[in-house]
């Protein structure tokens, strides 16, 4: 390799996270100033207005029923955002103890969780989210949950692998030797130790529940008809295709980037 | 030796196949609500006629029975009735298959043609214009959703060029977009293991040694490197096959096509749980079926996986 090609090399892998991170921190603050830019909100229709093309106007169209793209991109980054990183919390949530516990007890404790694991990652994510929709019953609560629960038991082993390497290490024979208790081992001992791979870890995922939650929405599992939330819109434009495909077009730019950003910035970290 | 491995793997197949089985059970009776009222709530029937049902469905049973029977009727393939429709889930669901099984198969095939295409130049040229190229296609391809990938793909392949239909299915055409769209997401994951196993391999003793000894790089590609790179992919690509079914239920949604996409959708919102139950049971066992298959080929392209289960 030339000491150019290093040269761009490193260049490239500073503003790749750098532009990821920029457009995770524009997406964040739309979500967060969603009431101020667009205080007319994501309903508002003016059917004399219908599926205007992108321009003076309208900045990036409208859809069918007359409603501003780039406001609804706006409320949907609050919704798609906030409901992401519920998940992503629900996730870790449930398979944090579970994997700690598991890799830090061992034992039938261990066999018994990820036996458990082992059973529901036999199930396809999306699939285990569907089903769980299917017993909570349709809308953006359930979705929300689903996908955290479908989520989880990745989770877990991911905990649970990283626990059992760092149990193995001397200190923790030296904390067992003064007689700390399991539990405590874990939490003080365990838990710090392996921060670093489970934030990893939980960043990647956030991606993948991110189109979870797309998914289960854009098959009308999720929010209520008319809804921001990115992947309902993509699913109400795709009538309109011919006519107006901007109204399908930048609700889906809009997760693939988020997305992408995530597992950019996921990359970067590790 | 090599018979125990494989006996070993196929009983470890079964058990995973158990424990998703039981833990739809499990899922199903934790669901409130009768199945007896559910099935019979359209024709208006009375409480004596849904009293009878019940007996009849074996629901006043002790759960052990229950769930005795529920393992009996699995094993002779009997998924139960559907809630909505009083049909027999299996049928329903053996009709639906082929269309979902040919859009998985057709994607999987572009998946691994396209892992390949993308992982393999990235790994013998690391750091170059080539790596880059690659590697950002597979993060692109890990993090587009196919039912916006697959909108694009209407777009750009129906509407305007005219080259494919948009929607249905019937003729080879119908699923060229699908396949591509799926495919492609699926190929990201696979050509980063291409591209992280061949990197590996290349710097192996024995791949050193094949080269000193001067066989030709074509034959150093194909006999040493390939094959000890392929066992991962394989893996890999086993494990795609899973989501590919997850995948087909987004896919055939975008492109308005029949399978067990559209039949769990509906069934979900209906809350046809024995469907929903079917489908999910469907997916595990092509899931536990595609690990095993690529657990055996794996230990026949490398001997060494066999012993190491001594």
């Amino acid at each position: 390799m030339s000491a150019r090609a290093v040269g761009r090399r490193r260049r490239r892998v500073r503003l790749v996270p750098a532009v990821a991170a920029a457009w995770l921190l524009l997406a964040g603050a739309m979500a967060l100033l969603a009431p101020g830019l667009a205080p007319e909100g994501p309903m508002t229709a003016d059917p004399a207005r219908a599926l205007l093309p992108p321009g003076a106007g309208s900045p990036l169209g409208t859809d069918f029923l007359g409603r501003e793209v780039w406001v609804r991109l706006v409320w949907g980054a609050r919704l798609t955002l906030t409901v992401g990183a519920v998940a992503a919390g629900l996730a870790v949530a449930i398979g944090l103890p579970l994997g700690l516990a598991a890799g830090s007890l061992g034992g039938w404790v261990d066999s018994l969780l990820m036996r458990l694991v082992d059973g529901l990652l036999a199930f396809p994510g999306l699939l285990l989210a569907m089903a769980v929709m299917a017993i909570l019953g349709v809308g953006m609560e359930s979705a929300a949950i689903a996908a955290g629960l479908a989520a989880a038991p990745a989770y877990a082993r991911v905990a649970r692998s990283v626990a059992h390497e760092v149990r193995i290490q001397p200190y923790l024979d030296a904390a067992r030797a003064v007689g700390c208790s399991p539990w405590r081992i874990a939490i003080r001992h365990i838990l710090p130790n392996a921060g670093p791979a489970l934030v990893s870890f939980a960043g990647a995922q956030l991606g993948s529940i991110l189109l979870m939650i797309g998914a289960l929405n854009f098959l009308g599992l999720g929010d209520s008809p008319g809804s921001p939330e990115w992947g309902m819109m993509l699913a109400d434009g795709r009538g309109y295709l011919r006519q107006a495909p901007w109204a399908s077009l930048f609700p889906g730019l809009a997760l693939t980037l988020t997305v992408l950003a995530v597992n950019l910035l996921g990359d970067a970290w590790e | 030796m090599a018979a125990r491995y494989f006996f070993r793997r196929a009983l470890g197949a079964i058990f995973v196949l158990w424990l998703a089985a039981t833990l739809a059970f499990v899922a199903l009776k934790l669901t409130p609500g009768d199945p007896a009222q559910a099935l019979l709530a359209a024709s208006g029937a009375t409480p004596a006629e849904i009293a009878e049902r019940r007996a009849h469905l074996g629901l006043d049973d002790p759960l052990l029975l229950q769930y005795g029977r529920y393992l009996a009727e699995l094993v002779r393939l009997d998924l139960g009735e559907s809630w909505l429709h009083g049909r027999p889930v299996g049928r329903m669901i053996v009709e639906q298959l082929p269309s979902t099984l040919a859009l998985a198969l057709a994607a999987t095939a572009v998946a691994v043609l396209l892992g390949l295409l993308l992982g393999l130049p990235a790994a013998l040229r690391r750091g170059t214009w080539l790596d880059t190229l690659a590697t950002s296609c597979a993060v692109i391809g890990l993090s587009t959703p196919t039912y916006w990938s697959g909108l694009l793909a209407i777009l750009v392949f129906s509407l305007y060029l005219r080259w494919f239909p948009s929607a249905g299915q019937g003729s080879p055409a119908h699923l060229v977009l699908p396949a591509a769209v799926l495919g492609f997401a699926m190929s990201g994951a696979i050509a980063r293991v291409v591209r992280a196993q061949v990197a590996e391999v290349l710097s192996a003793n024995y791949v050193i040694a094949a080269h000193a000894k001067g066989l030709t790089p074509r034959r150093v590609l194909f006999v040493h490197i390939l094959r000890n790179a392929m066992g991962p992919a394989l893996a890999v690509t086993a494990l795609q096959f899973g989501f590919m079914l997850s995948g087909a239920v987004v896919t055939e949604s975008v492109f308005a096509r029949r399978g067990l996409g559209k039949l769990v959708v509906q069934a979900i919102i209906w809350r046809d749980l024995p469907v929903v139950r079917g489908v999910m049971l469907v997916a595990a066992i092509a899931f536990v079926l595609t690990s095993l298959v690529s657990d055996l080929a794996r230990g026949w392209l490398d001997p060494r996986l066999r012993e190491e289960q001594q």
